[in-house]
């Protein structure tokens, strides 16, 4: 029998709580859900999901395959990393092309540079029901979003893939419901309670490699919409993206990423910080949310990451 | 968290508080006074940090609970903001189950009311530790201290009879959300005041530490059985992936396994390739045995010779959550640890009035009532109870016809 006085224990660090909580979300999505799949960009927070499910799966193999809904406007450093990164993962890659959606005519384009962001939903949707997923493990995180802040770490779509932010599933203690019917779908976000000071910390304690862009570079920059925008950005099919418009003028500026995402809605920040370290340091005195400066498709409306939610966006 | 009544101004004070630790950025700071003038206010609405849906900001409510995070150099925190509309009664209740500080506020004009008793009659079921009374909005009290005091004396009284006060830790503290009074600066307004401010009492609150006397608990979650795999070290490889949810095992520690009471040893613990000598509370690890037994999700791993046995019967408060009443004659699932039973209503014990604490004979539940229950089970469930271990004394129940969470339970 244990005995009862006995107090050897010191209380985990911070990390080392969050990554057990995470450890543990991935298997209960493991254990309760049928087919479910990790929704993997080469970003900063996917890759550090990518880690903890190395520890809550190792040395057996993912119980969930990998995938990208690619909007075709992203950084090849950060598809090449993508790819990379599962090849020595050995584990099973799967992409879906916004692209095709337009194809098959789902997707329609108001303009031939509108952002692509937000109908990554389509394809989303349309990746579900060809496998049938019937869960989409997502690197979301409560603090980047102020409708991320409410929602459910194992979080209910219907059949239209759906959020209902009035009506979500009690979720209570650590006793996940990730239940559904065929058709509908969960989301799950491991990392929900985990700040972007933790997702570096993280990848500092864990040496973590990270493509290129989110480092202090110099790159190209014209002023859009009160942003800096990548200029001349050349894709893997030769085309080049952001060229300037007339009265643009182009500046080489030294810069980083804080999020990846598609290239004609994802700003970098200036930064001389060209190492995880520096970045921590940044962090921790930015005056400035991860999204606030750099993600222009949250600054359409004061609810647009809420309405891209409700029809089916991560 | 924050709990209480309507519009006692919890989500003000943790906008206050985020504001006033410096935890806003100069952006969310632009947008939400952007967002207040086109709303009219002079000043900027503090409740925008939290209130982010697009329901809440037009009816100035909070409807679900918002998760906002701030660390003060010393401590990191998690602080959720519950809803204080009875409506959303279910949501305050999310936000409880996982909290282990809750500042219940009172509107210094209002004083006590039925929703800061329900809230705090819930704060007390699910056994959170620490309870922080603040007695908000007393600039429209003039700062008087007679209002402060009146109404800590009614509160004690109510906490008294439910025996929160009994069991567990309250302070109280006035304070002007709106202003800033007693959250991180005193300011000069209540200089008859001379506890500590709000954040001192967070600063100074123990962590989570009541399960760590708990024995030692392993809801096995996940098997790993890498046989197919190329390395032939791993043919034989059977690790049991879990959770702690309490007390702690050494590499060596004679174990069974529940419910079919195999035992055998410690053969290692693993967090991914690091091997531990020994692990605790909410670690999640994966535990190699010495035999080969035959174990799945929702079997669970104890020290052999603790006190815990399936059992097919079980008697709990449970908080009806569904709009859709509960109904004796239905069938429910309950879900607790990684382990799932059909369940029947074998009788309702008593529902309990939150306003005068009397217990009521029921035939049904509706939204927001807790009653005392006794479930009959399809399988056994291995339980201890909720006072004594929350995490194996903790389950939901589901409605199969709609997956929904219809009811959180607590077992006696
Ligand atoms: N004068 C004064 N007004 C306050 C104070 N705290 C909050 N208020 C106001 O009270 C109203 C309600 O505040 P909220 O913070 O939205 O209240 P709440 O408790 O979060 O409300 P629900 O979440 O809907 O239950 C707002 O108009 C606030 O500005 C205070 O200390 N003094
Ligand atoms: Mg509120």
């Amino acid at each position: 029998m244990l005995n009862k006085k006995q107090k050897n224990h010191n209380p985990l660090s911070h990390l080392d709580w969050l990554e057990a909580e995470a450890i543990h979300i991935l298997r209960e999505v493991a254990g309760q859900c049928s087919n479910p799949v990790l929704l993997f960009s080469g970003g900063k927070d996917s890759l550090c999901i990518l880690r903890l499910a190395e520890k809550a799966f190792r040395p057996g193999r993912f119980p969930f395959p990998l995938m990208h809904i690619d909007t075709g406007h992203n950084y090849q450093e950060v598809i090449d990393f993508r790819d990379q990164r599962a090849a020595e993962l050995g584990e099973r890659l799967i992409v879906r092309n916004v692209e095709d959606s337009m194809k098959r005519g789902t997707v329609v384009l108001k303009t031939s540079d509108e952002p692509r962001n937000k109908h990554q939903s389509v394809t989303l949707l349309e990746a579900i029901e060809e496998f049938g997923f019937d869960c989409c493990i997502g690197g979301a995180r409560r603090d980047e979003e102020k409708a991320r802040a409410k929602e459910r770490i194992m979080s209910f779509r219907d059949e239209f893939g759906q959020w209902d932010p009035k009506n979500q599933r009690p979720e209570l203690w650590s006793l996940y419901n990730a239940r559904s019917h065929k058709g509908e779908n969960i989301r799950a976000f491991p990392i929900s309670n985990w700040t972007e000071m933790d997702v570096w910390q993280y990848i500092e304690r864990e040496n973590l490699q990270l493509p290129s862009i989110y480092f202090a570079h110099n790159r190209d920059i014209i002023m859009r919409g009160g942003a800096m925008m990548p200029a001349n950005v050349k894709l893997a099919d030769g085309e080049v993206i952001n060229q300037p418009k007339a009265g643009e003028i182009v500046t080489n500026m030294q810069v980083r990423f804080r999020t990846v995402g598609d290239i004609t809605c994802t700003a970098p920040v200036l930064s001389d910080a060209d190492n995880v370290s520096k970045i921590v340091l940044e962090t921790a005195t930015t005056t400035i949310t991860e999204r606030g400066a750099t993600r222009l498709d949250d600054q359409t409306s004061d609810a647009s990451m809420e309405q891209r939610k409700k029809e089916g966006y991560f | 968290m924050t709990c209480g009544s309507v519009d006692d101004g919890k989500s003000t004070l943790i906008g206050r508080l985020l504001f006033d630790t410096k935890t806003i950025l100069a952006d969310t700071l632009t947008q939400i006074s952007n967002t207040s003038k086109k709303r009219g206010m002079e000043a900027v609405d503090l409740s925008l940090l939290t209130d982010g849906l697009q329901a809440e900001r037009e009816q100035g409510i909070t409807i679900d609970v918002a998760y906002r995070y701030f660390s003060t150099g010393t401590r990191k925190y998690i602080i959720a903001d519950a809803p204080g509309h009875e409506q959303y009664t279910r949501n305050m209740v999310t936000a409880a189950s996982t909290a282990n500080l809750a500042i219940i506020l009172i509107d210094a004009r209002r004083g006590v009311l039925t929703q800061t008793r329900r809230h705090s009659y819930l704060a007390h079921l699910v056994g959170i530790q620490h309870i922080v009374v603040a007695v908000n909005k007393m600039d429209l009290m003039n700062y008087d201290q007679a209002v402060y005091d009146k109404i800590c004396a009614d509160y004690l009284v109510f906490a008294k009879e439910i025996g929160l006060a009994q069991a567990r830790d309250i302070r109280f503290i006035p304070m002007s959300a709106l202003n800033g009074d007693m959250l991180v600066d005193r300011l000069e307004n209540m200089p008859w005041y001379t506890g500590e401010t709000l954040l001192e009492m967070l600063e100074d609150a123990p962590a989570a530490d009541e399960e760590q006397n708990a024995e030692f608990r392993f809801p096995v979650q996940f098997v790993c059985r890498p046989h197919a795999s190329a390395d032939a070290d791993l043919h034989d490889f059977r690790g049991f992936m879990g959770r702690i949810e309490s007390g702690d095992i050494a590499v060596g520690d004679a174990v069974t396994v529940l419910p079919n009471g195999y035992q055998s040893k410690v053969k290692a613990i693993q967090i991914g390739d690091a091997q531990l000598k020994s692990a605790q509370t909410e670690q999640s690890v994966t535990i190699l045995l010495e035999d080969e037994i035959d174990t799945s999700r929702g079997d669970m791993i104890v020290k052999t010779g603790s006190k815990i046995e399936p059992v097919k019967q079980i008697e709990a408060f449970v908080c009806w959550l569904s709009e859709t009443p509960m109904s004796p004659a239905r069938t429910y699932v309950i879900r607790h640890t990684t382990r799932e039973s059909k369940a029947k209503i074998a009788s309702i014990a008593y529902k309990v009035d939150v306003n005068t604490l009397e217990q009521q004979p029921a035939t049904e539940l509706k939204m927001n009532d807790i009653a005392r229950i006794n479930f009959k089970l399809a399988q056994p469930l291995m339980v201890d109870s909720y006072t004594q271990n929350r995490a194996i004394g903790a389950f939901i129940v589901i409605d199969e016809s709609t997956n929904n969470t219809v009811g959180a339970g607590m077992i006696v």
